[in-house]
């Protein structure tokens, strides 16, 4: 903080200054540029955050610690953050459109906003704004200091108006994102029996890959016979097609268990689905622990 | 290095932003490229008070910065409440004054 400080103090920019300058500049108009570029809204938003810590550094640089630290509280911890999600909560997918509702806009647009940047700067190299004086002075009893006491004495009006502001700002966000309840609240018991009676499958589904001899969620639960269970693997893997096949073995391995336990109970198994492996070794298997255990 | 080159940073930013507003559909991504001509006219007001050597410029890029919290909010809620009536955040979409 102290390098930083004697860098600001300095009438004249130093080197350092400079190198900071030329390097964090461009990386700044990059993420500028990625802002408005960007197809997908998330990424805008974090190109923004990109620039807005770039110029958080600039602030620290040109003496102002106080803003700097507020910009990366503020804008990137708190703003962006609100923005990220907003996003997520309208849909991060939705990409923008590029049909052109009024013809040539997007040209025009353009144009406009290449004429706005050359005036700009065409009259910032007009100004003469070559000397400049520094901060060392206003900033001899500290950054935050000198900023209460020109806050709190010159500019108290001001800043108890942007008080009331962000009360207002407050409510009104709550009010506008407020939803009046219609209909009334459903008891549990009215939930309960209109459940039962749309014929939905009331208790909870079963557990995936349970008769698999896996734990994994991928992994489809089956049935007796050894065919996969479709409702036991959740349905958004099952929408994007993230169900794993349940190997011929674990099938066979599954049946010829049934047809063991069968056995050990005395009754007569018959799997017409697993045939080949119930008949075949799995069942050969089988008969080694069947006979142990009676011992 | 000469300071000015704060300035035509600030101005090339604020042009950026300005662009972004124009070219873009997205409510939220106008609203960000807002932002950005926001933090822009910030950096001018910074690089402006180390010029003039007095603290001024940051109390103004202060309020600036106060003024842009409460806008996103309220921002946000008008888009959010928007999105609800007409599910789409396109700004082309909401053309009409009723739904």
């Amino acid at each position: 903080m102290s390098g930083l400080a004697a860098l600001a103090a300095e009438t004249s920019t130093s080197t350092g200054e400079a190198v900071q300058f030329w390097l964090l500049g461009p990386l700044a108009v990059a993420g500028g540029i990625g802002t408005i570029m960007m197809r997908r809204a998330v990424y805008s938003a974090l190109c923004l955050a990109g620039t807005m810590v770039i110029l958080a550094l600039f602030y620290l640089a040109n003496g102002a610690y106080f803003l700097g630290m507020v910009q990366i509280v503020v804008y990137t911890g708190a703003v962006m953050m609100l923005f990220l999600f907003v996003l997520m909560l309208i849909g991060v997918s939705a990409a923008d459109s590029l049909k052109e509702t009024l013809l040539g806009q997007r040209w025009l647009a353009a144009g406009c906003g290449l004429g706005l940047g050359i005036l700009l700067i065409a009259g910032i190299g007009q100004a003469s704004v070559g000397s400049f004086t520094g901060l060392s002075e206003a900033n001899a009893g500290g950054n935050v200091q000198g900023l209460a006491s020109l806050l709190f004495t010159r500019y108290v009006v001001a800043f108890e108006v942007t008080g009331i502001l962000l009360t207002i700002a407050a409510v009104g966000a709550t009010l506008l994102t407020h939803r009046e309840r219609i209909d009334r609240t459903k008891s549990q018991r009215e939930q309960a029996e209109e459940r039962v009676r749309s014929g939905k499958q009331l208790p909870p589904l079963p557990a995936p890959g349970v008769y698999a001899r896996h734990n994994a969620v991928d992994l489809p639960g089956l049935l007796p016979d050894g065919t996969p269970s479709e409702l036991t693997v959740n349905s958004t893997l099952r929408s994007r097609g993230q169900v794993r096949e349940v190997h011929g073995q674990a099938v066979r391995d599954v049946a010829a268990l049934e047809g063991r336990t069968a056995r050990y109970h005395g009754q007569r198994y018959v799997n017409e689905k697993a045939a080949p492996g119930v008949n075949g070794s799995a069942v050969d298997e089988a008969e080694a622990p069947a006979e142990e255990d009676p011992k | 290095m000469s300071p000015e080159n704060y300035l035509y940073l600030a101005a090339l930013l604020f042009t950026l932003g300005a662009c972004g507003v124009l070219l873009r559909r997205n409510a939220i991504v106008v609203f960000m490229s807002i932002e950005l001509m926001l933090n822009a006219a910030n950096l001018a007001l910074v690089a402006f008070s180390r010029m003039h050597g007095n603290l001024d410029g940051q109390i103004m890029a202060f309020f600036v910065m106060v003024v842009a919290a409460a806008e996103v909010v309220v921002g946000l809620a008008i888009i959010v409440m928007v999105y609800r009536a007409r599910h789409s955040a396109s700004v082309d979409d909401a053309s009409l004054m009723k739904l």
